[in-house]
């Protein structure tokens, strides 16, 4: 115990490092005025209340909750049953979906980027499209971490196995036994993946540009036209990562409680 | 039952198109664009990232501001876990869940927090022109010094969620086992702890540096294309803030991924052996 007092030191600094630039923000967003003095002059709804009487930010809401739900939504319907059919009927190939989730690690926005230009730009495809699927297949650690997890904390096989014998059809088993076990790591997985791409900003940037302005290309714009709403978009940003957050980690728990039974 | 096996295997074959569209025919036409030239076929652009002291320069930045962050970010995470071991377990798995949190921030939100704290009528600027401390007060966020503050930022949560198990697996046994046997707490470090967990470190510090390597937002927002780093040279000559040059940005970010392989092999690797240790 003695010696760990050099250690807590390193520990408060991590957890020091790690929020005060969040509380710093988020004090910002209420701000009147911060400009000369150490801590703000007073407290405002002002700018929360603009910003929400800004339809551009509105819009740039609703295009980041399409675009990143409807990658997440594409994954749930394309990229999970794949995993469940090899990880349950094909495990000798699962090598090959961990050597997919080391590839997109390996290759980030930036350089996809570049692939995404040259491959589409001047074939008349609508660029957006290029991102959404992009969006997919970069979320792919995620929903393959998340659908592994819970395959494996339930015992699927057996399960399915089980309910086979039982009298159950492939199609039964699978859709009334294991999706609704497997369901809240699942969902967990898609949240986590829902709050990566809501974060992007290269791929978007880039490939589109404001062409279809998000809130992360919405707040690049307001970086330097006005401090007091880009901390109120940052503040928004934050509270909606933290309400998911919070969601996956009681989702994580409860399936992990269910594994435990 | 065979055939019934086989009728399964038509699930995965969307999962095998989209792979297919999105990641490996884009990546493809970008090795390929990066060898040529208006149709035909020419190694120039290689040529002209290896002869270019200016894009150079930019690989040397990259690679720097990533391997100190990383360290950093590594050295003060080892101490962290150490500590947090004192906490029960449900106190930990509070404390991963928040700094998991703090992993969402990243990019141009965590760029602007730092403006806030750093820039130029920043709160600790401020603060430290109150306090006379010229040193401190200069400080340019839109520099080396100021991106690598925000590069640890990001690289903390991540180091942290990746040493956690690793640490984890250190048994309490072990430590009984060393003690009785008269060993310090600093030679069971040094002797069997360190050592055990030497190839987890290595992993978890070429992650780190891969996801700085191709880190772009927080730097764009910062320094727009001023500061030289390759994710910032791919996205200048790509987007033509002068003119673009998607050909040659092919060739560098080529050549970037070439490195970001290297990285994600060597983790893979040495995760594999820390697994085999505990």
């Amino acid at each position: 115990m003695k010696k760990k007092g050099f250690a807590d030191l390193f520990f408060v600094f991590l957890l020091l490092y790690l929020f005060l630039p969040i509380l710093a923000t988020m004090l910002y967003a209420f701000a009147t005025n911060w400009n000369k003095t150490v801590l703000p002059e007073g407290l405002t709804f002002k700018w929360i209340a603009t910003l929400f009487q800004d339809s551009s930010f509105i819009e740039a809401f609703g295009r980041s909750v399409l675009l990143s739900g409807g990658a997440v939504l594409l994954a749930l319907l394309f990229i999970v049953p794949a995993i469940f059919v090899i990880v349950l009927y094909f495990p000798k190939y699962e090598k090959w979906i961990q050597a997919a989730v080391v590839m997109v690690y390996a290759f980030p926005g930036v350089i996809l980027a570049v692939g995404l230009i040259r491959a589409y730009a001047h074939i008349g495809v609508p660029m957006i499209l290029a991102v959404l699927g992009a969006y997919v297949i970069s979320i792919l650690p995620y929903i393959y971490q998340g659908t592994r997890n819970s395959l494996r904390s339930v015992n699927a096989r057996q399960l399915l196995d089980a309910a086979e014998l039982l009298g159950a059809s492939k199609a039964q088993a699978f859709s009334k036994v294991l999706l609704p076990a497997v369901y809240p790591g699942l969902f967990a997985g898609a949240l986590l993946s829902f709050s990566v791409l809501f974060g992007e900003f290269v791929l978007i940037n880039l490939v589109v540009g404001s062409r279809f302005e998000t809130v992360q290309i919405y707040l690049m714009k307001k970086l330097s036209t006005s401090g007091h709403i880009a901390s109120s978009v940052v503040f928004v940003y934050l509270v909606l990562m933290g309400i998911l957050t919070f969601i996956i980690s009681m989702l994580t728990k409860r399936s992990k409680g269910a594994a435990k039974v | 039952m065979l055939t019934s096996k086989k009728q399964l295997l038509v699930w995965i074959l969307p999962f095998l198109v989209l792979v297919l569209l999105f990641f490996i025919v884009p990546l493809l036409y970008m090795v390929i664009s990066s060898f040529s030239n208006g149709g035909g076929f020419t190694l120039g652009h290689y040529q002209e990232v290896l002869t270019s002291s200016y894009i150079l320069q930019g690989f040397k930045n990259s690679i720097t501001l990533s391997a100190v962050s990383a360290i950093i970010a590594l050295v003060v995470t080892l101490f962290a876990v150490y500590a947090m071991m004192r906490f029960s377990e449900p106190v930990r798995e509070r404390i991963l869940m928040v700094s998991n949190l703090t992993s969402n921030f990243s990019g141009i939100p965590l760029a602007f927090a730092f403006i806030v704290l750093l820039g130029n009528s920043g709160l600790f600027t401020l603060l430290f022109e109150k306090w006379g401390i010229d040193s401190l007060s200069s400080f340019s966020l839109y520099s080396w010094g100021g991106l690598l503050l925000v590069y640890i930022y990001f690289q903390l949560p991540l180091s942290l969620m990746l040493l956690y198990p690793i640490y984890y697996g250190i048994q309490q046994q072990w430590k009984d086992a060393a003690a009785l046997l008269g060993a310090s707490t600093f030679q069971f470090w040094r002797k069997i702890g360190i050592p055990i967990m030497l190839p987890g470190i290595v992993g978890t510090f070429s992650v780190l540096f891969a996801n700085a390597m191709g880190a772009y937002a927080s730097a764009y927002a910062l320094t727009g294309s001023n500061y030289n780093l390759v994710a910032i040279r791919i996205g200048a000559l790509l987007s033509g803030d002068i003119f673009a040059q998607p050909e040659l940005a092919s060739a560098i970010a080529v050549l970037l991924g070439v490195t970001m392989v290297i990285a994600m092999l060597l983790s893979e690797w040495s995760i594999k052996k820390t697994r085999r240790n505990l």
